[in-house]
């Protein structure tokens, strides 16, 4: 092994370490501090290897998956192990992705593998469907650009928001466990009742109650608008811009090959120019999908940040998906350890004879709270007392 | 509160918790440097135990808060005992001052770990199951060690605490929390450290068969069960094995069979491993 060659000013011990710190926050952790890092390295012989090493893992490394990592990244910093930065490393790859389009068409399947293992389109989806031909998942995007204002007239509109509200308030009405004082409820406050007794010689005349306070659900709402779902964007978008308007807390997003976040879109209040600014977002509209990938974008943004106990996932998507099954699942199980609920509600469930065989959906269903069937507005107003019962 | 990691992993060895190099060092960090120690790792991995054991080595108290979904402050750090106030009041004529006194605060795990004499250990369980707004309670608790109480000021703690925070993956934990706190991931043990934590806690047991015992867990911890056996299960079955005065696991079958609930503890497990399926297993490592 040999041992790392520091530049010429890293003096002291301590610059170095900040050097360590900073390759490991290149790497993607988060480590302490450095103030930490030398409290901890001086608890400690820091000149015996073994020790040191444990000692900054210990300190540094804040979650299971830097704890793994941890290892790999003191010996490349320390013992120059050969350990390139993860960094670079993954940049290059999408490089090699980002091929483009035209030369597609003329590499040979060969080739295929080096692109980082860009997944073919969804087997099982293929087989589904394959009798008669159609919701075919595909890569392209398409680049017709469609005005939404003509998927949405207004007696659809009026019916979708009234559905989307009775929904909203079957998901979100969740009383909270804790008790806050109340004018009405079914418990005294006693620590109020002593307080205000005091001023009454001890006769604990006012009383005070404590109930249990409405604390909403907050609902994110995902809206797959790829080709295969193009019959029922007009029912689903005006469905997405009634759970806007019902609550400010909403957060709304469409997905195809990317993700879109339109809740500030949604919530104008000049409905026409609601609709020009969807049109314009949702470039590409009626492509193919990968959802897992629209997924992982989701749990990589400050709105999956903001997920909490409290809060539930909508997903409107038939679950064709060009992406890797793989893919989709950890998404999902990611943004299940922050989220609440899960819910996918897929049209094609509302089919006769339909079963989740697509590799996707198969992949998706373990991470699911619940899979209900949603084709049309009627559907979606039925699943009231379902939702309200998770 | 000196000594290295070597010393005190040997002291707790002593005392008969077994504990990895990264565990050790991990201890000694969190004794010397004074700050939290957040321990992850699945169920059964002895999470909860090293905080005993830490109290056991220390000969401090452990005081122990159980997190649950719906935990509040009123359950978690102080309340006060409103029946005697009011009988107080009634049959003393209390004034103020000494109704919100010392004499009628009931003290909860956080608000007792700091009004102790000596450091006590505090083992704050299954973090992850309660909910965001306590993991900010106790933040706040964390890194001033002061409670505010309105009525009476802010207590100050008299000692500072060794904590001891466990997780198992219920939900993501704060950024906040993780940054206050030194961390350390438990797996299950290795054999020969399994063996090591078998020999500790159950001494008498023959040599052969603890090798089968530990053998067998590990393997049917690469099984896909839902519930895998922690070290706890490990310990229950080995414990209802030489009660029944087994010494062969290969010899007796049938005894294998009917104490194999200390292990599988669900029925879509119990159906995962048939008698032949568990036969091929302890064959494997008879």
């Amino acid at each position: 092994m040999r041992a790392t060659r520091f530049p010429a000013r890293a003096s002291g011990p301590a610059e170095r370490l900040s050097g360590f710190l900073a390759h490991l926050r290149m790497n993607g952790l988060a480590p302490c501090p450095l103030p930490e890092a030398l409290a901890a390295l001086a608890a400690v012989k820091a000149a015996d290897p073994a020790e040191a090493r444990l000692a900054l893992k210990v300190a540094a490394a804040g979650d299971a998956e830097a704890w793994e990592r941890f290892d790999d990244l003191f010996d490349a910093f320390w013992f120059n192990a050969g350990m390139t930065r993860t960094g670079t490393q993954s940049a290059h790859v999408q490089v090699q992705t980002a091929r483009p389009r035209l030369w597609q068409g003329h590499l040979d399947e060969g080739d295929g593998h080096e692109s980082g293992g860009q997944p073919e389109a969804d087997d099982g989806g293929g087989e589904a469907e394959g009798a008669e031909g159609r919701l075919i998942a595909t890569r392209r995007d398409s680049l017709m650009r469609r005005d939404l204002r003509e998927l949405m007239d207004e007696a659809t509109r009026r019916e979708a928001e009234r559905t989307a509200e009775a929904i909203a308030r079957a998901i979100r009405d969740r009383r909270s466990r804790r008790r806050r004082q109340a004018l009405r409820g079914a418990l005294p406050d006693l620590r109020r009742t002593i307080r205000a007794s005091l001023a009454r010689g001890g006769e604990p005349i006012d009383l005070f109650r404590r109930a249990r306070p409405d604390r909403p659900a907050r609902i994110v709402a995902l809206c797959d608008v790829s080709g295969s779902m193009q019959p029922y964007a007009r029912p689903f978008l005006a469905f997405l811009k009634g759970l806007a308007d019902a609550d400010t807390a909403t957060d709304a997003y469409l997905f195809h090959t990317r993700l879109i976040r339109v809740t500030a879109a949604l919530r104008d209040r000049d409905r026409l120019r609601a609709a020009g600014r969807l049109s314009l977002m949702a470039q590409g509209f009626g492509g193919g999908t990968d959802i897992g990938a629209a997924l992982e974008a989701f749990a990589g943004t400050c709105g999956a940040k903001a997920l909490t106990r409290r809060s539930a996932v909508l997903i409107l998507s038939d679950g064709y998906c060009t992406g890797a099954p793989e893919r989709l699942a950890a998404a999902l199980a990611r943004i299940r350890r922050r989220a609440g609920r899960i819910i996918w509600l897929n049209p094609l469930l509302g089919w006769q004879g339909y079963a989740p065989v697509a590799a996707a959906m198969a992949a998706a269903l373990p991470h699911l709270d619940a899979h209900l069937p949603a084709n049309t507005l009627a559907a979606l107003a039925a699943l009231e007392p379902d939702l309200a019962r998770l | 509160m000196a000594g290295d990691p070597g010393t005190l992993k040997a002291a707790l060895a002593a005392s008969g918790y077994v504990a990895g190099d990264a565990l050790a060092m991990a201890l000694h960090l969190a004794l010397s440097l004074g700050r939290p120690l957040l321990v992850e790792g699945p169920a059964g991995v002895g999470k909860t135990e090293v905080a005993k054991a830490l109290a056991a080595h220390l000969d401090a108290r452990l005081i122990r808060l159980q997190c649950y979904e719906g935990l509040d402050a009123s359950h978690a750090i102080y309340e006060w005992n409103y029946q005697r106030q009011l009988l107080a009041i009634r049959a003393e004529g209390m004034a103020e001052a000494d109704l919100f006194s010392e004499r009628f605060l009931l003290k909860r795990p956080l608000l007792e770990a700091i009004t102790q004499d000596a450091p006590p250990v505090l083992l704050i369980d299954e973090i992850d199951r309660a909910d965001e707004e306590f993991e900010a309670y106790l933040l706040e608790i964390l890194s001033d060690f002061q409670i505010t109480i309105p009525e009476m000021g802010t207590i100050a703690a008299t000692a500072r605490p060794v904590v001891i925070l466990t997780a198992n993956g219920t939900r993501d934990l704060s950024d906040a929390l993780r940054r206050r706190c030194l961390y350390c991931h438990l797996d299950y043990p290795d054999t020969e450290t399994e063996l090591a934590i078998l020999a500790a806690r159950a001494p008498g047991l023959e040599p052969r068969l603890a090798r089968q015992i530990v053998g067998t867990v590990q393997a049917l911890r690469r099984e896909d069960l839902e519930k895998a056996p922690g070290i706890a299960e490990m310990l229950d079955w080995a414990a209802a094995l030489s009660g029944l005065g087994i010494n062969d696991l290969a010899a007796d079958r049938t005894a294998v069979q009917a104490t194999l609930a200390c292990l599988l503890k669900t029925a879509a497990d119990r159906d995962a491993m048939p008698p032949e399926v568990m036969d091929r297993l302890i064959g494997r490592v008879a």
